[in-house]
């Protein structure tokens, strides 16, 4: 981890400050996708051991085996939400790619905030004074959680897709064949992980980046105007892209295709708008995730094609109830 | 009970399923045979609500699978070897499959026990065999213990003990007074556990049949002799209606005739026997016959492909 942040560390030197968080953001990426892929192979080395395996159980007296009868009678009614809450919550966490994502969105979110406020704090007094007008400390400090949004868009993509590789949404269904119910619960788990754990580290991030802004730079706290704003909402903006992405999923079956078109949706389509005529691409840009995400993040002035940091939450609220209401549909309609 | 009335499904233009009409009981074991791509599994899925029938119905204790009110605890179903996540451990799927229909943990760890992964239970499924896969998902259709249970060919994959111990399984299940309905390609194996089938080709019902029956009427049923004076026995049998065939062997098959009528041709003939038996087809044999006419795919040594 400190090569990795020296690493990353040096290149944002070369490169001449902060500003250049996001692209050094997925430098990171690539590496810790790397150093996870290379982790993952030699753990699934050591695993391929030879194993032990009993004989199934031996038969009774007449020749058959015992099936254990439930003795426990049937609850009344039928099965419930609640139950479909509890058993989504189970396969959420007994998956490695969960604990995988989660560690990255910290690594990600705390790593990078780390290294562009140490940054600009040790550049501090060589940058010209004009420069420390518009700085941003808030913004600063929360570039990483705002990178991190990948981890937690590949976790909500996971999430439902690796259930169709798998295999296990036929084992799912038979066991709840009510898919809307069965979504609604995966949605509902998958999103209270994702909000809290991207408030955590989004308050994280801040309360790490605001302490190494030491003086003479200039740092923020949460009462600073904007900033509680920025840092609540940068952890709603980030759940909410992996929402999103679980619908992507939903909609798409495919971790590859849904991934892709995740990552598209953000990298991809502002470059896209980038080539229309100006007017037209900030007309579109401000529809963009990453607009609507930078725009939440800042505290200073605003790019003028954007909408408010709430309003633009509320649009991405809608492309997320939108992308999952066609992946229900979808859903229901589809043979499993 | 699983009842389906005229049930059928579409792909595109092509009828995987096509107006199949069966019910399986309770307390025996039915079989579901059929040629590759007949629609065996397809019928399953659709019992299991997982694809929408284009027509037709098909209940499970006379109500739609979508409809249970706890349906691990009325179904059970292997459908296929590898149904659960390669990282989550076996306990893992067992515990979430078991929430869902608010199932005591204690049964996860009964239904280990049973099928013998007890000491692999937290290792993750990714690792098991063919063979320990279908256990774990023996172990998640009895979760619930489930009053009807489908198995689609569930002894792929596994080695002589493990077959045994399904075919024991099934009939076990079927002693019960469950519902067992169980797809398999090994007509061998289906003789030897089920009690009647529901045999398919080209999605549509050919036959439901007892075991017994089809066996008894194949026309491959023949009496095998062996004689020193096997041309003048043949003669005699021939005068008595019988079709008689001369093996390569030198032994006599005799088509027409049964046992008893065969020995007393003999006894009056005054022929001497070094071999009296009676053969009934296999149900390799008698299921070949019925399936004849409707094999989608044929090899192309033996047939010319059908124009598409």
């Amino acid at each position: 981890m400190t090569t990795l942040l020296a690493t990353a560390h040096a290149a944002l030197v070369r490169h001449g400050g902060p500003r250049h968080g996001l692209r050094f953001g997925l430098l990171i990426i690539v590496v810790i996708v790397v150093a996870v892929v290379v982790l993952i192979q030699r753990q699934r080395r050591r695993d391929r051991t030879t194993m032990e395996v009993a004989s199934p159980t031996a038969a009774t007296s007449d020749g058959h085996p015992a099936v254990v009868r439930l003795v426990e009678p049937v609850p009344p009614g039928h099965y419930h939400f609640s139950d479909l809450v509890r058993a989504e919550w189970t396969k959420l966490r007994t998956v490695r790619s969960t604990g995988w994502t989660l560690l990255i969105t910290v690594v990600l979110g705390l790593g990078i905030s780390a290294v562009a406020t140490a940054e600009t704090r040790s550049h501090w007094s060589s940058t010209p004074a004009f420069q420390h007008v518009g700085f941003d400390p808030t913004a600063t400090s929360l570039i990483g959680i705002f990178v991190a949004q990948f981890a937690i868009g590949a976790l909500g993509v996971l999430a439902m897709s690796s259930e169709y590789s798998s295999g296990t949404i036929r084992a799912t269904f038979s066991a709840a064949p009510n898919r809307l119910r069965v979504l609604a619960a995966k949605l509902l788990v998958f999103g209270v992980l994702a909000v809290v754990f991207a408030e955590v580290v989004s308050f994280a991030s801040f309360f790490l980046g605001q302490a190494l802004l030491t003086s003479p730079a200039t740092h923020a706290t949460l009462s600073s105007p904007g900033a509680l704003r920025a840092v609540v909402g940068a952890g709603l903006f980030v759940a909410a892209l992996g929402l999103l992405a679980m619908g992507l999923a939903t909609m798409m079956r495919f971790t590859a295709a849904a991934l892709s078109t995740f990552v598209g949706v953000l990298l991809i389509a502002p470059l896209i708008a980038q080539a229309l005529p100006t007017a037209l691409n900030q007309d579109i840009r401000r529809f963009l995730p990453d607009r609507i995400g930078t725009t939440m993040l800042t505290t200073t002035t605003q790019n003028p094609f954007t909408f408010s940091p709430w309003v633009g939450l509320g649009v991405l609220a809608l492309y997320v109830v939108g992308v999952n209401v066609v992946g229900a549909i979808l859903l229901t309609r589809r043979d499993a | 009970m699983i009842e389906a009335r005229g049930l059928t499904k579409h792909y595109g233009a092509k009828a995987a399923v096509d107006g199949l009409s069966f019910t399986v009981r309770p307390g025996v074991v039915t079989g579901f045979l059929g040629p590759n791509g007949s629609g065996k599994s397809t019928t399953m899925r659709m019992i299991m609500g997982l694809d929408a029938p284009t027509r037709g119905t098909v209940t499970v204790n006379g109500q739609r699978f979508g409809d249970l009110r706890w349906p691990l605890r009325e179904v059970g179903a292997l459908l296929e070897a590898r149904a659960f996540h390669p990282g989550r451990t076996a306990r893992a799927h067992l515990t979430m499959l078991a929430q869902t229909n608010r199932l005591p943990a204690r049964r996860v760890g009964d239904l280990l026990e049973l099928v013998g992964l007890s000491a692999v239970a937290d290792q993750r499924a990714g690792k098991f065999s063919l063979g320990m896969g279908q256990r774990l998902g023996i172990a998640a259709a009895l979760l619930g213990d489930p009053g009807v249970l489908l198995f689609d060919e569930p002894v792929n994959g596994l080695d002589p003990d493990g077959i045994r111990w399904v075919r024991h399984l099934l009939r076990g299940l079927a002693a019960e007074g469950r519902t067992v309905f169980v797809s398999s390609h090994l007509m061998s194996e289906m003789s030897l556990t089920a009690d009647e089938v529901v045999i398919i080709g080209r999605g549509r019902l050919i036959e439901q049949v007892a075991i017994g029956d089809l066996l008894a009427r194949s026309a491959h049923r023949y009496v095998r002799v062996r004689s020193p004076q096997a041309a003048a026995l043949r003669e005699a049998l021939e005068r008595d209606g019988a079709t008689v065939t001369v093996e390569d062997d030198g032994s006599l098959s005799v088509r027409g005739l049964d046992g008893p009528s065969v020995g007393e041709v003999a006894a009056a003939l005054g022929a001497t026997l070094h071999e009296l038996s009676p053969q009934s087809a296999s149900l390799e044999e008698a299921f070949m016959e019925l399936t004849d006419s409707s094999v989608d795919y044929r090899g192309a040594t033996t047939n010319a492909p059908e124009a598409p």
